[in-house]
């Protein structure tokens, strides 16, 4: 089956001419029709436009100018601006807005020669871990409990729409952003790869802001080969973007082969957290001893800050997002409700407009910005911040790259988590620190849990060393040889 | 640090977000428990850090001192739930 | 003689602090690349940047930094190498990210001072605090509709510097002189043209006032006062406001007023009235500015002389008293006229015509400096007429006037209406004989002693010779004649 391709596979039949970049499309598109309904991994579908494009990319093909990525039908978090189709960031407060520009990321996706099948859902302005926030609905996770067929869990978030479509075979790869985690966590609850890059990577010019020191695109597959052939393609300096680094993106795919032999892996011992699952401390334990089979050493560090990670991130992310989001106020574009007045017009929009966890957010970030309180938490997280940050940096002198679980646990059903905040933060305990500090992290697929869902391993590198990241991934996984499919996916309606 | 009723209020005023009395209670809580949670870092003696804004160490590039953008006023005010002609429109302000 | 008002308790004094926004020369905006042209048709001059779009990101124009640089060093301040941009956080119509990017903690120009000169030919330091560079706000368009507000965002985006004074001023005569005194700064260096008809300079004024010696009292805010006349008259009112109210027994509100110049009042402002909670931070979308030393020292090397450098140097060069040379450098293109005239001349003969006639000529004719119907070249050659003898000082104002009608060269006129002066001394004897002959009467009381007669007979043969008589020829003959 077409859409059970790798995309390298899939880049190897186009160019020799096994099927066409039209045939790929069609087979996705029709994949989306019969289980889109069910999963509701698209908000939007483009299947007029992914068509035109495969056709496009037949004929570059034709001409001998094919892309990298010419033809390979991709998902697009609906969080990246794309010119002339619908970005919703999964909020009512966009309305139905059309952006008259194309995001630095998909527009260098495009110029790679891909196909966008639609726009993947997500939480509302990725503000979530589960989905479950999206004002277009939750997304359902493909895989199921062993014998328990009806349970309906969440994909993980914020980018559950991305890693469900790329898990269920609705793409052969998408994009995501991961600000705390949005990127890995629906990877590992997916039982898919994904990385969010070195802040500063990829452009996030043309992406909906949610917090922008902490905001990284990064590519979702099922391989780590894939990601890297992705990253690739999405990655480079933008001078429209000021945090983006001015480097020379390497060739990340060779890097998913070189030899882990002398590598120093460090296991942070902060991660090994009181109450954390069998399944994922033996886990953890058996990526130990793949990496230690693939020459690695695997070295006890410590990143003292950890804990401290979430409550930070709790401060940063919405204190940024109270400010990013203040653009949405029912003038110039999106949703909007009259009012007599312009600060009634403001406050109707805005509740109208933004869901529950966004308003959360939204107020916890004015509040710890406003007077009085901006050094006891504002400043304070900063500092901490610059910690964490100093944590990584110390172990990174000891060790090449770090080994942690993704996430605390499986994907859970959805509804669960969702009457207290905290507790659905703890989701991101793991991922957090690395977005504080910026450093590429990555999600690999490495087992299943005793109910048969998936869990990842996270392997966090040094910043703009995504390729021994790639490195350790790409080892991971071939040890590994995780080759469970989700219950629910192209061609099998269960 | 706990919110009371009236700080909920003053920072959704001050936010621009309408809150139904009824919402009150229930944000009170939520918020206070995740402000709560949040004192952990009072663990912390952070006196001698200088704060870190953002992971990216480096300076502010600088672009030249060129016109390259504007002269798109229709794709400016598409997108806009009320204009008149070529004017974004609010109800009247005030001064 | 300190400016107090006189109240009914007594005297106070008042205290004033001036924020000046003054827009950036530069072509494009701070942080997007859309035209900061005045005038242009509305939402034409608006990115997806300015106009806060989703996704959409700051980045700087380094001629914006270099201008900030170049003020700063203008006010002989310090530059900070390194600073950093802040969001103010505050909804607004025509603020479309709901926050101006501003330097709160760390602007890019810290303390520094200005001289200003009184009219009583003294002059005062008054401190700058600091300069920072942030974001103008659109403009909405009240009077439109009668129950909408219309958006503008051209203006949105565009570079100001804010330049805090110290509350060094004392009266609405310094207040005035500090800003023409930066405006003249702020053109000299290029970095701003100083309109304020078009608001690329507007005042927010503090005010307060105390008894003598006595610690600071609250202040009220004064905001966009876009004359220098305006601002002097708002703090005058403003200050009898507040005398009023403490005399009255009450107390002033810290609060932010607007200035009516049709009825002469300061009022509240009712927008402004719901504090404000800015919730400053760090612009995470920009890293810290971080100056090269190198380049500001090469944007120092390239600075021009400034006003109070060149005022010296009048004074020093010129010989010309201190008001002169302050009048003539307070606009450059003046001082530049000026001097084109006085090199090699007789620099305070050269003055006295700029400040003279040029000045009351421009006037006339509504014309400036640099549309003068005269140009500095041309007025060299008049001055060297009268230098050489061809013409007098009186025939060189008729001249002077013949050039600002017809715009020819002062030769030309000479010869045309035949104005070269006589110094034939036996055409001038011929002249003094006739006078003397036509006024027996006045000759016989001078020679009787009334000696005050002289300029009498001086003003006859003038007129007996059309005025082109050389003065000098003309009193000795007359001494010599009148015995």
């Amino acid at each position: 089956m077409l859409t059970d391709l790798t995309l390298a596979e899939a880049s190897a039949g186009l160019a020799d001419r096994r099927f066409s970049a039209a045939e790929l499309t069609e087979a996705h598109l029709a994949a989306i029709a019969a289980l889109n309904p069910r999963l509701n991994a698209y908000i939007t579908l483009a299947e007029d436009s992914a068509r035109a494009e495969a056709a496009a990319a037949d004929a570059a093909r034709a001409r001998g100018e094919a892309g990298p990525l010419a033809g390979i039908p991709l998902a697009i978090k609906d969080l990246f601006c794309t010119e002339g189709l619908r970005t919703t960031a999964a909020s009512r407060i966009l309305g139905n807005f059309i952006p008259p520009y194309e995001s630095t990321v998909t527009a260098n996706l495009r110029r790679a020669g891909a196909v966008f099948l639609g726009k993947a859902n997500l939480d509302e302005f990725a503000m979530g871990s589960s989905n479950m926030t999206s004002a277009f609905g939750p997304v359902e996770n493909p895989w199921k409990p062993r014998g328990d067929a009806a349970a309906k869990l969440v994909p993980g978030g914020s980018s559950g729409g991305s890693a469900a479509a790329v898990a269920a075979r609705l793409a052969l790869g998408a994009t995501g952003t991961d600000t705390g985690g949005s990127i890995r966590q629906p990877a590992s609850f997916c039982g898919i790869a994904g990385i969010k890059p070195t802040y500063g990577r990829c452009s996030r010019w043309g992406i909906v802001a949610f917090a922008s020191s902490l905001d990284q695109a990064g590519p979702f597959a099922r391989t780590v080969q894939d990601c890297a052939i992705l990253l690739g393609a999405m990655a480079g300096h933008d001078p429209k973007d000021s945090t983006s680094a001015d480097r020379p993106v390497p060739d990340f795919a060779a890097a998913c082969t070189r030899s882990l032999k002398g590598m120093r892996i460090g296991i942070p011992r902060e991660y090994r957290a009181p109450g954390m699952s069998g399944a994922i401390e033996a886990l953890w334990q058996r990526g130990l001893d793949w990496l230690r089979a693939a020459g690695a050493e695997p070295v006890e560090v410590s990143l003292p800050h950890t804990k401290y990670g979430l409550a930070t991130y709790y401060i940063v992310a919405p204190a940024e997002c109270s400010s990013n989001l203040a653009r949405y106020d029912g003038v110039r574009f999106g949703l909007r409700e009259e009012g007599t007045d312009l600060t009634q017009l403001y406050e109707r929009t805005r509740a109208a407009g933004f869901g529950a966890e966004v308003r959360r957010r939204i107020l916890i970030g004015t509040y710890v910005l406003s007077a009085g309180y901006y050094d006891a938490y504002y400043l304070k997280a900063q500092k901490v911040r610059a910690l964490i940050h100093r944590d990584f940096t110390d172990a990174f002198g000891k060790v090449d790259a770090l080994l942690t679980p993704t996430a605390p646990s499986a994907a859970f059903a959805q509804g669960a988590n969702m009457d207290d905040p905290v507790q659905m933060y703890l989701n991101d305990v793991f991922t957090v620190p690395a977005s504080m500090a910026g450093v590429p992290a990555m999600s690999v697929p490495a087992g299943l849990d005793a109910d048969g869902l998936p869990l990842g391993l996270q392997v966090i590198g040094r910043p703009f060393d995504e390729e021994t990241v790639f490195a350790v991934a790409a080892a991971i996984e071939r040890e590994a040889g995780f080759d469970a499919r989700p219950a629910i996916r192209a061609g099998v309606t269960p | 640090m706990s919110l009371d009723p009236a700080t909920v209020r003053r920072i959704a005023r001050l936010a621009r977000i309408h809150l139904d009395e009824a919402e009150v209670p229930r944000l009170q809580d939520e918020l206070n428990s995740i402000l709560g949670w949040i004192e952990q870092l009072n663990e912390l003696d952070v006196a001698d850090i200088a704060p870190l804004t953002g992971p990216a160490q480096m300076a502010l590039k600088m672009r030249e001192d060129r016109v390259t953008d504007g002269g798109i006023r229709d794709a400016i005010l598409a997108n806009a739930p009320d204009r008149a002609g070529e004017f974004f429109v609010v109800p009247k302000v005030v001064e | 003689m300190s400016y107090v008002i006189e109240g009914s308790t007594g005297a106070w004094e008042v205290v004033i602090g001036l924020e000046v926004h003054a827009q950036v020369v530069s072509q494009a905006k701070l942080f997007s690349g859309a035209a900061t042209a005045f005038g242009a048709e509305p939402n034409t001059q608006v990115s997806f940047v300015d106009a806060a779009f989703p996704g959409m990101l700051p980045v700087i124009n380094r001629e914006c930094v270099a201008q900030a640089v170049r003020t700063g060093l203008g006010l002989g301040a310090h530059i900070n190498l390194v600073s950093r941009f802040d969001r103010k956080n505050y909804f607004y119509a025509d603020l479309p990210p709901g926050y101006q990017i501003s330097q709160y903690q760390h602007p890019i120009v810290g303390a520094g001072v200005i001289e200003i000169e009184l009219g009583d030919g003294s002059t005062k330091s008054i401190g700058v605090t600091r300069l920072h560079l942030e974001q103008d706000a659109g403009k909405s368009l009240h009077d439109q509709h009668p129950t909408k507000s219309y958006i503008d965002l051209n203006r949105a985006g565009v570079a100001l510097m804010e330049i805090v004074s110290e509350p060094d001023l004392r009266s609405p005569e310094e207040a005035g002189a500090y800003l023409r005194k930066l405006r003249t700064i702020l053109r000299y260096l290029g970095t701003c043209d100083g309109n304020m008809e078009e608001g690329s300079m507007r005042a927010d004024v503090n005010v307060s006032v105390r008894r003598h010696g006595e610690p600071f009292r609250t202040r009220c805010e004064v905001k966009n006062v876009n004359s220098v006349r305006f601002v002097m008259q708002a703090i005058e009112v403003e200050a009898r406001r507040q005398v009023e109210i403490w005399e009255a027994g009450g107390a002033v509100d810290q609060e932010t007023r607007l200035f009516d110049a049709a009825r002469g009042i300061t009022r509240s402002m009712r927008s402004k009235e719901e504090a404000h909670d800015y919730r400053y931070f760090p612009d995470p979308d920009l890293l810290p500015l971080v100056l090269d030393e190198a380049w500001v020292a090469t944007l120092k090397a390239a600075l021009p002389e400034l006003p109070d450098a060149k005022r010296r140097r009048f004074m020093d060069e010129y010989g010309l008293p201190f008001y002169d040379s302050a009048v003539l450098v307070a606009e450059q293109a003046t001082a530049d006229f000026y001097e084109t005239i006085a090199r090699g001349r007789d620099a305070k003969l050269a003055a006295n015509w700029v400040m003279g006639d040029l000045f009351a000529a421009l006037n006339r004719t509504g014309r400036t400096i640099e549309t003068s119907p005269v140009s500095a070249a041309a007025l060299g050659a008049l001055l060297d007429l009268m230098a050489d003898n061809t013409i007098n000082g009186r025939i060189a104002k008729e001249v002077f006037e013949a050039m600002v009608d017809t715009g020819e060269a002062p030769g030309a006129i000479v010869e045309r209406k035949g104005l070269r002066q006589v110094t034939d001394t036996a055409a001038i004897d011929e002249a003094v004989t006739a006078v003397l002959a036509a006024n027996p009467e006045k000759l016989a009381e001078y020679r009787s002693g009334k000696e005050k007669l002289f300029g009498f007979f001086v003003g006859q043969v003038m007129k007996a010779m059309a005025g082109k008589g050389n003065p000098a020829l003309v009193n000795a003959a007359l001494k010599r004649q009148l015995g």
